[in-house]
């Protein structure tokens, strides 16, 4: 992809979590030595692919449904600018209010700001990626105001004060029993006699949550859609405390990526059908909560919807890595990635993780600022099955590894090597010279950095007597 | 039929046993088999690694070494992917009209050895004989990208001798990926731990796949970890008799 003036921003630097302190390699390294956490992401992503797999399997037209899907994303990516007006007119015309963020910066000042005017000290919130991207609740404490994340696994992660570590399942890295000792720890006017038992954990979180949700006057939330011809936005929630944050208070805050937008009502039908099985492996997701602006005397009587750019723009400008703003966030490629498996969430430091993460992160930065993400696969090709948008995650991964700056010993041996196969008689030798390899030792142990991290766990094969060429030419 | 081989450049420099039989079972069942000599690779490392613009030479190339031959077939189910989605894909942004067009014209007659012996030759018993129990990783690439669905496994059923044992979580990647392998040397090496766990879990004496590169990172573990399994290329099982 070529730069040109005028091409749009990437995700600023210094805000947010799409950039992590550590190259992937590195941070891999201590994720892969944490027994306990490869136990828990082996059993859940386990547990989760074989549910997942069960109902789509019921469904006979389930490849008809990912291509209806990836057609209207690709329909909406073609035309999102005159869908975004077309949805902020509408949102309008139902009384709503509708601001545009150009980054993660303006996003978090125009949200603290309209929480400040309302006085409260406290905002709600519903499960939201975007939120997490620009880091919408450091800037509110910054601002005194306190965020109260309402999603079970949400809560686990904001009282541990952690990172989340799965797009869906944000906790999945934490058994029971830490999650026992987080809420003993941190959360509020909890009983001490509280046990790791799940419906013993989840009424202690039931309990705090509910006096929150009554006297907090001020929601934040995501949203999974929004519908431009009506001006509709949508969340589909497992628990139910999105729809509390939802339509109880008086002030709703949405921030929502650029490219959540749907042209049409009908659209819905397709997304409501691949987000809940590809993502969870439910049926139909249990909480499925829609709105249109304001409703005199029901729900909220005042919406916000906080537009996001925050890269996406610079991601739609590149035609074949614009597929990567597709994704609907079911994190069905996480749970069936080999590499997300062994490493966990954490590694890729950015909120979003997994194979969509390693697209998506870089895209979003500029791809020097995420540069190990786009080699995080061994593009084994198990996402690509398993996307309902059918985004073509390897492909894409491979574009973008074509995009990295890459470093100058690698770029010298790679010219040598397309040079060396270009001229098949320099080539030939270079075979028989590569029986010199044996002075790397019997079975190859030990050879020198960067391939030391083969020889450290493999042998290399023996090098054979003649190569299949010569074979050939003395038959 | 004339049948032009495309060896691959892993199989022609470390691994000949799996292109020599893929030589002798074609002849065996009566086809002839030429040898361009001026092959070299497909460039899927170079592509794969994020050098296209060096790829390219590789791939203007495989197209006009194979433009001649009617059938082509390579011993390797993820050359074969990159050669039918990879290289129309570098010739479009590097390449010219031309290029792209002789690309997928070349791609659309090039092989991987299963879908070669079943789709084209129409043959599942190719007559071989090998004692030995067996287990089949299907390679992610033949898989997922070449689509060879369960081509090899009806091929290894007509093999004589042969105890077929099922390998759990077959599609799961063994963790090569090329230069994965050692940009992530760690995360590749647990990846392959599942991958041997599993293998040895079979009591199966060989582990065989589709693809030299894949045999030699597991059986690079199996042999590190002394397990006594071997990996041997489907092809050399075929050409058994």
């Amino acid at each position: 992809m070529s730069t040109f003036l005028g091409m749009p921003a990437t995700a600023p630097r210094g805000v947010g979590h799409l950039r992590g302190s550590l190259p992937f390699p590195e941070a891999a390294h201590e994720a892969l030595g944490n027994s306990q956490l490869r136990r828990n992401l082996r059993h859940a992503t386990t547990t989760i692919r074989g549910k997942s797999g069960k109902v789509i399997a019921e469904l006979p037209d389930w490849q008809q449904l990912r291509d209806a899907g990836s057609a209207i994303k690709a329909d909406v990516m073609s035309r999102l600018p005159s869908l975004l007006e077309q949805l902020e007119e509408n949102v309008r015309a139902a009384g709503g209010v509708v601001h545009w963020a150009a980054d993660a910066n303006e996003a978090n000042r125009i949200v603290t700001d309209l929480v400040r005017a309302t006085g409260s000290p406290r905002v709600i919130k519903v499960k939201s990626m975007a939120t997490q991207e620009i880091g919408l609740n450091e800037a509110l404490e910054e601002a005194g105001i306190t965020p109260v994340e309402t999603d079970l696994a949400e809560l686990i992660v904001q009282l541990g004060e952690d990172k989340p570590s799965h797009i869906l399942v944000p906790a999945i890295h934490r058994n029971r029993s830490e999650i026992r000792e987080i809420f003993l720890r941190a959360m509020p006017g909890v009983d001490p006699a509280l046990t790791d038992d799940p419906p013993v954990l989840a009424a202690a979180a039931r309990r705090y949550l509910r006096e929150t949700f009554l006297s907090t006057k001020v929601a934040v939330s995501g949203a999974n859609f929004a519908i431009a011809e009506t001006g509709t936005l949508g969340v589909v929630e497992s628990e139910g405390n999105g729809r509390m944050c939802l339509t109880l208070p008086d002030t709703l805050i949405t921030v929502m990526g650029i490219e959540k937008v749907l042209p049409t009502w009908r659209d819905l039908e397709v997304f409501l059908q691949l987000l809940p099985r590809a993502s969870t492996g439910e049926r139909m997701n249990p909480y499925t909560t829609m709105w249109t602006g304001v409703t005199p005397g029901d729900g909220p009587q005042n919406f916000h919807l906080v537009l996001l750019d925050n890269g996406r723009s610079a991601v739609l400008a590149d035609t074949v890595g614009r597929q990567a703003l597709h994704c609907i966030r079911c994190s069905a490629c996480l749970n069936v990635c080999p590499v997300y498996e062994r490493t966990g969430g954490h590694s890729y430091g950015s909120v979003y993780p997994g194979p969509i993460g390693a697209v998506l992160s870089p895209q979003l930065t500029g791809v020097a600022d995420n540069a190990s993400l786009p080699y995080a696969s061994s593009l084994c090709g198990a996402c690509f099955d398993a996307c309902p948008v059918k985004i073509d995650i390897p492909s894409l991964l491979v574009h973008l590894r074509n995009q990295v700056p890459h470093p100058a010993g690698e770029k010298a041996v790679m010219k040598a090597a397309a040079y060396t196969m270009a001229r098949p008689r320099l080539y030939a030798n270079a075979q028989r010279a590569a029986k010199l390899a044996r002075i790397a030792g019997r079975r190859g142990r030990g050879l020198p950095p960067p391939l030391s991290g083969w020889t450290a766990g493999r042998d290399l094969p023996e090098i054979p007597k003649q190569t299949f060429r010569d074979w050939w030419a003395e038959r | 039929m004339r049948i032009a081989l495309f060896a691959t450049c892993l199989a022609d420099t470390l691994f000949p046993e799996a292109a020599k039989a893929t030589v002798l079972l074609l002849e065996r069942l009566g086809h002839e088999v030429v040898f361009p000599a001026e092959q070299t690779c497909c460039g899927q490392m170079h592509v794969n690694t994020g050098y296209q613009k060096e790829a390219l030479s590789l791939i203007k190339r495989y197209a006009s070494v194979f433009d001649p031959y009617d059938v082509i077939v390579a011993p390797s189910g993820s050359c074969v992917g990159s050669i039918r989605h990879q290289h129309q894909m570098v010739a479009a942004s590097y390449g010219d009209a031309g290029l792209v067009s002789r690309a997928a014209d070349v791609a659309s007659r090039t092989y991987e050895l299963s879908e070669l012996l079943i789709d084209v030759l129409q043959v599942e018993d190719v007559g071989a004989y090998y004692p030995h129990r067996v287990t089949y990783h299907p390679t992610c690439h033949s898989l997922r990208m070449t689509r060879v669905g369960d081509k090899p496994l009806r091929l290894l059923r007509q093999v004589r001798g042969l105890d077929l044992v099922e390998l759990p979580a077959a599609e799961q990647c063994c963790g090569f990926g090329g230069t994965f392998a050692i940009k992530n040397a760690e995360t590749s090496t647990a990846m392959l731990a599942d991958k041997m766990t599993n293998i040895v879990s079979t009591g199966a004496d060989v582990c065989t796949a589709g693809d030299a590169s894949c045999l030699m990172h597991i059986g690079g573990g199996l042999s590190r970890l002394r397990t006594g399994v071997k990996t041997v290329h489907l092809a050399e099982i075929l050409a058994a008799t």
